[in-house]
């Protein structure tokens, strides 16, 4: 396999995984709440992105009959796309309560490093 | 040393999810459920748009559990910022300037009829309740960025609110009574690509944007209060 076919087929896994590993990677590393916070934020992304490689069909268009004469063969699984599409908007309704709790968490500590919550220790 | 264990860890779950999708091609359909929803879903549900009738209609119940979930969260939220004193500020904050404050009240409509548009016609064309709803609470924080002091009525966001989830949850029992499930088409289907057709689909996404639009708002209202 051509290095141009290797990125043709999974180009966008690894830029999807990618996105993944480093929201992971900050979720291991950072000590800042809300650093967490927006790396959970970019896994989230990550993980629409991958989603909705797995349902691309190549050469295919969007699942919508907008106007007659269009083949249901050429085109892209709907499933994924439904599934994401609620997901982005529950994403940012958890964002926003992650924040608050981030929110509560500095007016109760008075800090938002997590090595100094003594009670966030495991 | 954390970063250099996380790397570590990292890599062993990248080796692993790299072994398993070498078997995944990309850009081949996979699922037969994906083709069976884009040969049938016209017929079966009258939508023209195949992601609103997987997300209203195969898989209504599902999306009734997401929008439980979405309300659960800003319950939540409201739960957690209730407790502090709601100061009055509205004679102390210092007002936008002409042109913004302008701007704001001249796109404020305009992005309303965008949202409306965008959830009344999510059978036929890409949108939806919760895209719409999106939009129409991106023009309620325009309004709380650029008009200072304004807030949306709390009351009318609540009835708003409920209105959006008793009309899914009553169409889904009144489905349940006149045909065999929860959810059933009950409604003629019409012809596709009218904007009225495929049945209890957009009005169960009206629902839904009404429902995410005043709970994303409501949201908004929520933390915007707690940082001034």
């Amino acid at each position: 396999m051509s290095f141009a076919e290797f990125l043709n087929n999974y180009m966008y896994y690894i830029g999807a995984f990618g996105l993944i590993f480093i929201g992971l990677f900050i979720l291991l590393t950072k000590k800042n709440l809300v650093k967490v916070i927006i790396g959970l934020s970019i896994m989230d992304t990550g993980i629409y992105l991958f989603l909705i490689a797995i349902g691309y069909v190549h050469e295919g268009t969007a699942p919508i009959f907008s106007k007659p004469g269009l083949n249901a063969e050429g085109m892209v699984d709907p499933v994924p796309q439904a599934l994401v599409l609620t997901a982005i908007v529950i994403g940012v309704a958890i964002l926003a309560l992650a924040l608050t709790l981030a929110v509560k968490l500095y007016k109760h500590y008075g800090t938002l490093n997590l090595r100094k919550i003594k009670e966030q220790k495991w | 040393m954390r970063k250099l264990l996380g790397i570590i860890l990292l890599a062993v779950i990248a080796a692993g999810i790299a072994l398993s999708l070498e078997e995944i091609p990309f850009g081949i359909s996979k699922t037969i459920i994906g083709d069976y929803f884009n040969k049938n879903g016209v017929e079966e549900t009258g939508a023209t748009n195949m992601v609103t009738s997987v997300v209203v209609s195969y898989r209504g119940f599902d999306t009734l559990g997401e929008i439980t979930v979405l309300f659960t969260a800003a319950i939540g939220l409201g739960a957690l910022l209730t407790g502090h004193k709601k100061r009055e500020h509205s004679d102390k904050v210092e007002p936008s300037s002409l042109i913004v404050y302008t701007g704001c009240r001249f796109l404020f409509p305009v992005l309303m009829l965008v949202g409306t548009y965008i959830f009344i016609h999510g059978h036929l064309t890409p949108g939806g309740g919760f895209q719409g709803g999106a939009i129409v609470a991106s023009g309620f924080l325009l309004m709380y960025l650029g008009c200072k002091g304004k807030r949306i009525k709390f009351k009318a966001s609540t009835v708003i609110e409920v209105l959006g989830g008793l009309i899914f949850v009553g169409l889904g029992i009144a489905g349940l009574t006149m045909g065999e499930d929860f959810l059933f088409n009950f409604l003629p289907k019409g012809e596709a690509g009218e904007l009225f057709s495929a049945g209890i689909i957009p009005i169960i996404y009206i629902g839904i944007g009404l429902k995410v639009g005043s709970e994303l708002a409501g949201i908004i209202d929520n933390l915007i209060e707690e940082s001034t």
